[in-house]
């Protein structure tokens, strides 16, 4: 048996040296063919540079979504997993999403504004609604138990999820018909974010995201055990597991913020890893972020390239995969 | 209403008027209760003179004017059955793809006027059938025959001069270049804007509606940008959202200052107003002359 240094720097460098690549092809790959010469061409301005505009411009930014967006959704479906102790547990399972989707369907249906701050509305509110599905759901898990029961939790989550849902067809009622497609389109999810500012404003809270996460990994091993064993090894279990929410959820809210919910990546990636690596998060944890880069800018090169010159949203690409995937997880388990 | 108290005359004269249309058009089999919950419809019941029949209209329904006061009764999604059923009608215009509406209709044997939008020359098509429908044949034939002119007149106006590659915008996030759709090769805004004199850069695309991601439009090229929306924009608001097309600065029509927002409803409804409508765009895409 090797030691634990020993291997996360090897699944660093296979991980990590997967997730590099991919965000070194991402955006050479795309629709219409471009010249790299150009692309770097300094001496024709930028402004009249198509090829420079698609790569920096187009295609940059939507690879590097790609990578925070998976890395994200991957990491907190790895700590949804540990947290509910339920190998089916996505970053959605816990309404997050639900609610961010109602946010954004709240802006976009009654075209709320904030382009005086320069900042558009859809991702504000949608962040704005994750973060309320989080706290309703902590309050209702957190209101009648002493700790945090993982039961109340997984059945408000769920239950959230139902209740978030109906009043989306409620505000889509409201909807006329170009806002309803958008917000269909919203819902299967899309890296084109066509600049960086979605980027950089959802920074922070993934470094925060994950440096709770790179804590997380030792208790949610011994969590893994059971609360009760936990505890007896010295583990403020209640402490870790309000961590592990929060952050997850927060983790998650971002990423549906950048590229809409999408779909699967939050159980596949965990899987895929885990069947790799073994079940230590210390090691599952940073494999899965990687790989979840990796694997979301794979999806989304061939969502911009499958139908071409067409570009699908990713996804409905997460989707078509992770179906079946889940299926097949499903079946293998009972 | 003020002017009717004011005007005691003008609404007499207005009883008298309405009186007298409807003997006239007390023929047989023409409906009398209509409900409409097409746009383009209500526009063309009203124009051929039987807007007096119109008794409910759709949600999304803005013109004319003498809509506002009649009831809303849904809309392509949401159709209220039980206020149709209970307004009585003796027509109700339906989307061809409103199958479950269409069938409970039809058990409740209302008679039903159905309806697909299409292209540009389905507009006309449409008049006519509507026309013959309502007792008004003569007068479709008579819009039917005024659209094709003006159709032409239009595009005799812009015949011979360069037409500018045109990217047709139906919506987007509003504050970013998001989720952007736009008109593909196919439906009567490409038809549009094609007599306006202009070249739709998707229309080797054929459907209604295409997702433009950023790369395509900036692949495509677009000399010109054209917004098109059914609801007022203040001037602040148009300042603002041709503003946020900046980042694209490789885009012709960017670069030369050439993305309009067109907030006119004559523009998105195939109804009795769009050669109006063409015109419009025309003048967008070539200038007034």
């Amino acid at each position: 048996m090797t030691s634990i240094t020993q291997r996360l720097t090897l699944t660093l460098l296979v991980f990590g040296g997967l997730a590099v690549a991919a965000i070194l092809l991402g955006p050479l790959i795309g629709s219409t063919p471009i010249s790299l010469a150009r692309v770097f061409d300094r001496s024709i301005p930028f402004a009249d540079n198509p090829d420079a505009q698609i790569f920096f411009i187009a295609r940059l930014p939507r690879t590097l979504a790609g990578a925070l967006v998976g890395a994200m959704l991957a990491s907190a479906g790895v700590i949804f997993q540990g947290l509910l102790r339920n190998p089916l547990a996505t970053p959605f399972t816990l309404g997050v999403s639900a609610g961010a989707a109602l946010g954004a369907m709240l802006a976009i249906t009654f075209g709320w504004s904030l382009s005086w701050l320069g900042i558009p509305a859809a991702p504000v509110a949608s962040f704005a609604g994750s973060l309320m599905a989080v706290g309703i759901v902590y309050l209702l898990a957190t209101a009648r138990h002493r700790g945090m029961s993982t039961n109340v939790l997984l059945l408000a989550g769920v239950t959230m999820n139902a209740f978030f849902s109906a009043l989306i067809l409620f505000v889509q009622y409201f909807a006329d018909f170009a806002e309803t497609f958008r917000i269909l389109r919203w819902l299967m999810g899309d890296l084109d974010v066509s600049s960086y500012q979605p980027l950089v404003t959802a920074l922070p809270l993934a470094i925060f995201s994950f440096a709770t996460f790179a804590w997380l990994a030792r208790p949610l091993n011994l969590m893994s055990l059971g609360p009760d064993a936990a505890e007896s090894r010295g583990l403020n279990v209640l402490g870790a597991q309000r961590a592990a929410f929060l952050s997850a959820s927060l983790a998650t809210g971002a990423a549906v913020s950048v590229g809409g919910p999408v779909g699967f990546v939050g159980i596949i990636v965990p899987h895929l890893v885990r069947l790799l690596v073994g079940a230590d998060h210390r090691v599952v944890l940073p494999a899965s972020a990687l790989f979840g880069a990796a694997f979301l800018i794979g999806c989304d090169a061939v969502a911009r390239t499958v139908m071409s010159p067409l570009e699908l949203p990713v996804g409905v690409i997460t989707a078509l995969i992770g179906g079946p995937f889940f299926l097949w997880l499903l079946v293998r388990r009972t | 209403m003020t002017t009717r108290t004011r005007h005691p005359f003008l609404l007499f004269a207005v009883l008298v008027a309405s009186l007298v249309g409807v003997t006239a058009h007390a023929q047989e089999g023409s409906p009398r209760r209509i409900i409409s919950f097409i746009p383009a419809v209500t526009e063309m019941l009203f124009a051929l003179g039987a807007g007096d029949r119109v008794v409910a209209v759709g949600s999304f329904d803005k013109y004319p004017p003498q809509i506002e006061k009649l009831p809303r009764v849904g809309a392509l999604l949401d159709p209220d059955l039980e206020r149709i059923i209970s307004l009585k009608p003796d027509m109700v215009t339906v989307y061809g793809s409103q199958t479950d509406l269409r069938t409970q209709l039809e058990r409740a044997k209302v008679p039903l006027f159905l309806y697909s939008h299409a292209d540009l020359s389905d507009v006309t098509k449409t008049l006519l059938e509507l026309g013959a429908r309502v007792g008004r044949t003569e007068r479709a034939h008579e819009l039917a025959g005024a659209i094709e002119r003006d159709l032409e007149a239009v595009r005799q106006r812009v015949a011979g001069q360069k037409r500018p590659r045109t990217l047709i915008v139906f919506g987007r996030e509003s504050g970013a270049l998001r989720g952007i759709y736009a008109s593909g090769g196919y439906g009567f805004v490409h038809d549009m804007v094609t007599a306006a004199g202009g070249d739709n850069v998707f229309a080797d695309l054929k459907q209604q509606a295409v997702q433009a991601t950023t790369e395509l439009i900036i692949a495509r090229r677009p000399d010109v940008i054209l917004e098109l929306r059914a609801d007022p924009v203040s001037p602040e608001q148009l300042a603002r959202q041709v503003g946020e097309w900046k980042p694209l600065s490789s885009v012709p029509a960017v670069r030369s200052g050439r993305v309009h927002i067109i907030a006119d409803l004559r523009t998105v409804v195939p109804g009795p107003r769009v050669a109006e409508g063409v015109d419009v765009i025309a003048r967008v895409l070539h200038g007034a002359r």
